[in-house]
């Protein structure tokens, strides 16, 4: 049995006992075999010994619950890692961010509290998937959409938490933007509602963002302050149609423009679409050549969508050389035919078929199996975006020590508002010697886009240090003060030791 | 009076009630476990494994397989409940494993009898 770092085996074995009185012994899981169902099959350091690892795991069914878990963790000082449904691989999975720690699995607790569709919003618990809410949705037939990430059996909470979006519109895609209200266990076993959710006898828990005084669920996004167990969701109502058309400019001075249209169209509520930039010469979705392209998809009413387009198209063919395209009109709810050609979590249907990427294929018939992503945050000018190529190809092979890795970027996702991500991908495997070389490549593309002022906006647990240091402004204020608040929330240090970059007292001292 | 035979020969039909009754009896939890492992199947597995585009499991099997076995797990009639188990305990390539809290033994129980019924 392992035991959490500085924890005799004597309190280990009593805190599990308190756990099992708690939730019942069959969701207390310490033997190896189980235990080992928490690994991160995506870990890029996979069976060496820097991997984290949990102890153990309880699965708590109620915050009650939850709340008896943090206090019997604080009286043995058993360091907990909550997971909602820990499918959030290439980000850490259900593996902890402190090695040792004893894995607070969510996952039971998935209840849709409730959708309510007249005011368009969801109020759910942490074990619920983008799969669970949207089958609650749909047997139901609710006029409202959900917005899925890529793989749809993530948790609707856990994505949010971790800073995770999806492809409709805007704001939903935006989750953690677009939650409101949660309740969290604190890191002593003190119970908080957020925002209006403070309000005893209140109704608008899910109706207003803000409530009075200061305002802390930021405090729970990629935090560890609490274990958040319910969170309300706005929700888009299902649109009439859906349109896009396609803007292509020759070289990379029409970049500029395009790229200011863009902002213009978006910031004016236009295109509210999650849009896709491809070309270039990048690694992306590419279209080939030297030009750029870029899809803008519009949701709403027929006749409504199909002016706006026609507005896109006018501030488009404005740019010197730019060509713009229109695709079909799609009607909502789906036909077959179209469910058939279309990418489905535009439509809010949840599914797993990005894992196709990490999959064999005629192209990949020995895939790595894994991967994770640097994703760095770049301004949305065509001036960065074409200096971000040219960086990243300039070092492209000096960082991959002149080996075909496997290394795939940039590719540059558009669906965040008002700035650009130029996503590096990293194949990993099983293999150490492979995950080593992957290892230093990594490091170094953090390393030379933090110089030039570009830094990740999530990380991988093993990456979650080295992030926040180039977070560094006025020697590391930042984190400082999230050490201050974490120390008074959280005295023990129990919740999440180490999750993005902010440890407890006890662990910055050693 | 009835004969040493005739008693004999009852015995023998009882036996053979309570047989079938008994084979029956196993029959029908056998059938009961595969309807519950379909649902289970349905939530879990399907999404990836299903026939059709879109999922990535049955995709990365027909590279794999290249028709000498089907892609489609459902329609496979060689697989055995051990490697059921060990596939979604353990996972393989980008296939993370299946924790307890995701699908319990008793569950992983029902789908190995749906997929090897």
């Amino acid at each position: 049995m392992a035991l959490p770092p500085n924890v005799s085996e004597r309190d280990f074995t009593r805190a599990l006992e308190q756990f099992s009185n708690i939730v019942g012994s069959e969701w207390v899981f310490s033997s190896d075999e189980d235990v080992a169902l928490y690994r991160d099959a995506y870990s890029i350091y996979w069976g060496e010994p820097e991997e984290r690892v949990a102890s153990g795991a309880v699965a708590p069914d109620t915050v009650e619950q939850v709340q008896a878990v943090v206090r019997a963790a604080n009286e043995f000082r058993i360091p907990l890692y909550p997971i909602s449904t820990g499918r959030n691989l290439a980000y850490g999975g259900s593996a902890p961010a402190y090695s040792g720690s004893v894995v607070l699995d969510l996952k039971r607790m998935n209840r849709v509290l409730e959708v309510n569709e007249r005011n368009a919003y969801a109020l759910v618990e942490p074990g619920v998937s983008y799969f669970d809410l949207y089958n609650h949705i749909e047997e139901r037939n609710l006029n409202v959409w959900i917005d899925p990430p890529d793989p749809g059996w993530g948790s609707v909470i856990g994505n949010a938490l971790d800073g995770g979006g999806g492809w409709t519109a805007y704001p939903y895609r935006d989750h953690f933007g677009a939650h409101c209200g949660m309740e969290v266990v604190l890191g002593d076993g003190d119970i908080v509602r957020t925002g209006m959710g403070a309000l005893p006898n209140g109704s608008t828990w899910q109706e207003n963002k803000w409530g009075y005084g200061p305002w802390v669920d930021g405090l729970f996004r990629q935090g560890n302050m609490g274990v958040v167990t319910k969170m309300g969701f706005w929700l888009m109502p299902k649109p009439e149609a859906y349109i896009s058309g396609t803007a292509q400019v020759p070289d990379d001075e029409g970049a500029v423009g395009l790229m200011d249209t863009l902002n213009h169209l978006e910031n004016l509520g236009i295109v509210n679409g999650s849009t896709q930039l491809g070309g270039g010469g990048a690694g992306g979705a590419g279209f080939g050549g030297g030009g750029w392209s870029l899809q803008v998809p519009i949701y709403g009413p027929e006749n409504v969508i199909r002016a706006q387009l026609d507005y896109c198209r006018q501030k488009f063919e404005a740019i010197e050389g730019c060509t713009f395209t229109e695709q079909p009109l799609v009607h909502i709810p789906l036909s077959a035919e179209d469910r058939a050609r279309v990418r489905l979590v535009n439509f809010g249907i949840p599914n797993l078929s990005t894992f196709a990427m990490l999959g064999r294929s005629p192209f990949q018939p020995n895939p790595a199996g894994g991967h994770i992503g640097f994703s760095p945050i770049v301004p949305r000018r065509g001036e960065d975006l074409v200096r971000f190529r040219n960086w990243y190809q300039a070092n492209a092979a000096e960082v991959s020590g002149g080996e075909n890795l496997g290394i795939i970027g940039p590719v540059f996702m558009t669906n965040w508002e008002r700035s650009l991500v130029g996503l590096i991908m990293f194949p990993i495997s099983k293999d150490p010697e492979h995950n080593s070389k992957i290892r230093d490549a990594f490091v170094r593309w953090v390393e030379l886009a933090a110089a030039e002022g570009w830094a990740e906006y999530r990380a991988p647990t093993i990456y979650q240090d080295l992030i926040a240091s180039t977070y560094n402004y006025n020697d590391n204020a930042l984190t400082r003060m999230r050490e201050k608040i974490k120390d008074a929330v959280d005295p023990n240090g129990i919740i999440s030791a180490g999750r993005y970059g902010v440890w407890p007292r006890h662990l910055r001292d050693a | 009076m009835r004969s040493r035979g005739v008693v004999l020969i009852s015995a023998f039909a009882i036996g053979i009630v309570v047989a079938i009754l008994l084979f029956s009896s196993m029959a029908s939890a056998q059938t009961a476990a595969a309807e519950r492992g379909e649902a289970v199947y349905d939530h879990w597995c399907a999404p990836c494994h299903a026939a059709g585009p879109g999922h990535p499991g049955t995709q990365s099997l027909e590279v794999k397989y290249r028709g000498e076995l089907q892609a489609v797990l459902t329609e496979r009639d060689d697989l055995t409940s051990e490697f059921v188990r060990t596939m979604v305990r353990e996972g393989i390539l980008m296939m993370a494993p299946f924790r307890k809290t995701e699908v319990t033994d008793a569950e992983l129980d029902d789908i190995a009898a749906y997929l090897t019924e």
